[in-house]
């Protein structure tokens, strides 16, 4: 006969899981991909299989030699390698993928504990660690050519454009279908909404860090160059994919939904910040990883009160 | 530590392997992480420290029992200031290229945490050949230090080794290596190296005193 077992409460389990919130992710960022080959080319689709490879190899290896408990099914390594290579140039040499995939996994991701223990984006640190090592590797953007074939010719990105405070020959239909210069998986905004809408509807990202996210970073553009420079500024650079997939990281994101609307006004700020004033013409990664450093003081300041607790005077 | 005689060799190994002031006391964290971009930096650094530290604490010692407690620091300060300035003004005369690769850092070793930490600790407690011992090990266990951290960052971030190429010709330098960031990231990787084989060799002589 079997053992009665008496567990404490709660009996009703969620069935959400690491794997199926991973796996809702990847299913998020499909369209981004799909985009990014259709207007980048073969290469773009190299570059994502090689990044997804080498992130989740680099995770089996070290949980192997390290003896530790073989994760890699939880797809959070899949999501990192996906996103690495969203923010690649689609022309960007295999050993920068490689590089990268290894460093956000192993640097960035196990050596701090791993998932759950980084206290930054994986995906962005290797990103950023790239970013200052190779830069003129990782700011060469090839030109979105379309109909899956790769175009050899890079160009001013919208932003170098637009960051002047004139729109020249930015368009918000280009900007908005993927026609336009960046990083493999940046382009296309209508494909990041979707994915971000869904993400959304399931229930697996809140509203609070993307929306304080992008309002303030509008409104910031607003009040500095018009509505139309402001809206283009939203549709250009990494700001949407940023938003919707990497500033709201489970773990390196505030837990309360006020915190989460701190840390996404904070995003928005620093980008605008960087964008508008700083040497570099995009803000958005190193927006997100300054709020990542910063998430947990944010979270000290607002913790939910303990029921009963009393207001401390003197 | 009331024994006066201290072994000079126990106290040279101290502060080579045991005490270093890179990896265990964590003393001089300023130079070792400005410095080391290149290894003849590291080596640089490291034998001008090392000199630096082998007369203060001798003449510390000398001197301990002629200063007053409370003046300690001051006097610390004038000894450690007088062959810093010797050392600087040695290095510009006949090594002039390394002089200006490091620059402000040999003039700071005057406050080179250190040589202070080991005037306090060690030489105004004790006599002057256990001091010289200290000044060489701690010396020495810092230059052995630094030149690994600034030979690894040098060898990824600009392909070579002590200006010898090392990595083949199409290696593309990984330049955040040569930049603050890289010197945290590798000091911090080192650290964690250096702490697990301290755990191993731990628990590998556990293991031999319960045989025995």
């Amino acid at each position: 006969m079997q053992k009665l077992a008496v567990t404490s409460s709660p009996h009703l389990r969620a069935k959400a899981s690491t794997r199926s919130i991973m796996l809702d992710v990847c299913i998020a960022l499909i369209p981004a991909g799909v985009a990014g080959c259709y207007w980048f080319g073969l290469r773009a689709a190299l570059l994502i299989a090689l990044c997804v490879g080498t992130c989740v190899a680099s995770e089996w290896l070290y949980q192997v030699i390290t003896k530790q408990k073989v994760t890699v099914g939880d797809f959070s390594a899949v999501v990192t390698g996906l996103l690495l290579a969203y923010n690649l140039p689609a022309n960007a040499p295999w050993w920068i993928a490689v590089i990268g995939s290894f460093l956000a996994i192993v640097l960035v991701k196990q050596i701090f504990g791993g998932l759950g223990c980084n206290f930054m984006n994986p995906t962005l640190a290797a990103r950023a660690i790239l970013f200052i090592s190779w830069g003129t590797i990782m700011a060469s953007y090839p030109v979105a050519s379309g109909n899956f074939v790769a175009d050899a010719a890079t160009g001013a990105t919208a932003l170098a454009t637009i960051n002047g405070g004139s729109v020249g020959n930015v368009t918000i239909l280009n900007q908005f279908i993927g026609n336009c210069g960046g990083v493999l998986g940046e382009t296309c905004k209508a494909a990041i909404l979707l994915g971000g809408i869904y993400l959304l509807l399931r229930g697996v990202i809140s509203w609070h860090i993307p929306v304080s996210f992008i309002a303030t970073a509008f409104i910031c553009y607003l009040i500095k160059d018009g509505a139309e420079i402001a809206l283009l500024q939203v549709l250009s650079g990494g700001m949407l994919l940023g938003a919707f997939f990497m500033a709201t990281d489970y773990v390196t994101s505030p837990v309360t939904n006020a915190g989460k609307i701190i840390f996404g006004i904070g995003c928005g700020f620093f980008l605008f910040v960087i964008r508008a004033f700083a040497s570099y013409p995009e803000g958005c990664s190193f927006a997100i990883l300054f709020m990542n450093v910063v998430a947990p003081l944010i979270d000290k300041l607002c913790a939910p009160k303990a029921f009963g607790e009393v207001k401390k005077h003197g | 530590m009331a024994d006066h005689k201290k072994n000079p060799m126990k106290v040279f190994m101290n502060g080579l392997i045991t005490e270093n002031p890179t990896f265990s006391l964590m003393l001089g964290m300023c130079p070792t992480l400005a410095i080391t971009t290149a290894a003849m930096n590291g080596v640089g650094m490291g034998l001008a420290t090392t000199a630096v530290l082998v007369c203060s604490n001798l003449f510390i010692s000398l001197m301990r029992n002629i200063i007053s407690d409370k003046i300690r620091i001051p006097a610390f300060i004038v000894i450690i200031a007088s062959f810093v300035t010797i050392i600087d003004m040695c290095m510009k005369a006949y090594l002039p290229d390394l002089s200006a690769s490091l620059g402000m850092y040999i003039p700071l070793i005057v406050v080179n945490c250190i040589i202070f930490a080991r005037a306090e600790a060690f030489a105004f407690k004790n006599g002057p050949v256990a001091s010289i011992a200290d000044g060489l090990g701690m010396g020495l266990g810092f230059t052995w230090a630094i030149t690994l951290l600034s030979a690894i960052r040098e060898l990824f971030g600009n392909g070579t080794i002590f200006g010898v190429q090392i990595m083949p010709a199409a290696y593309q330098p990984m330049a955040i290596m040569t930049k603050v960031p890289g010197g945290f990231i590798t000091l911090g990787l080192l650290l964690a190296l250096v702490a697990a084989i301290r755990k191993a060799i731990a628990k590998h002589s556990a293991g031999k005193e319960a045989k025995a």
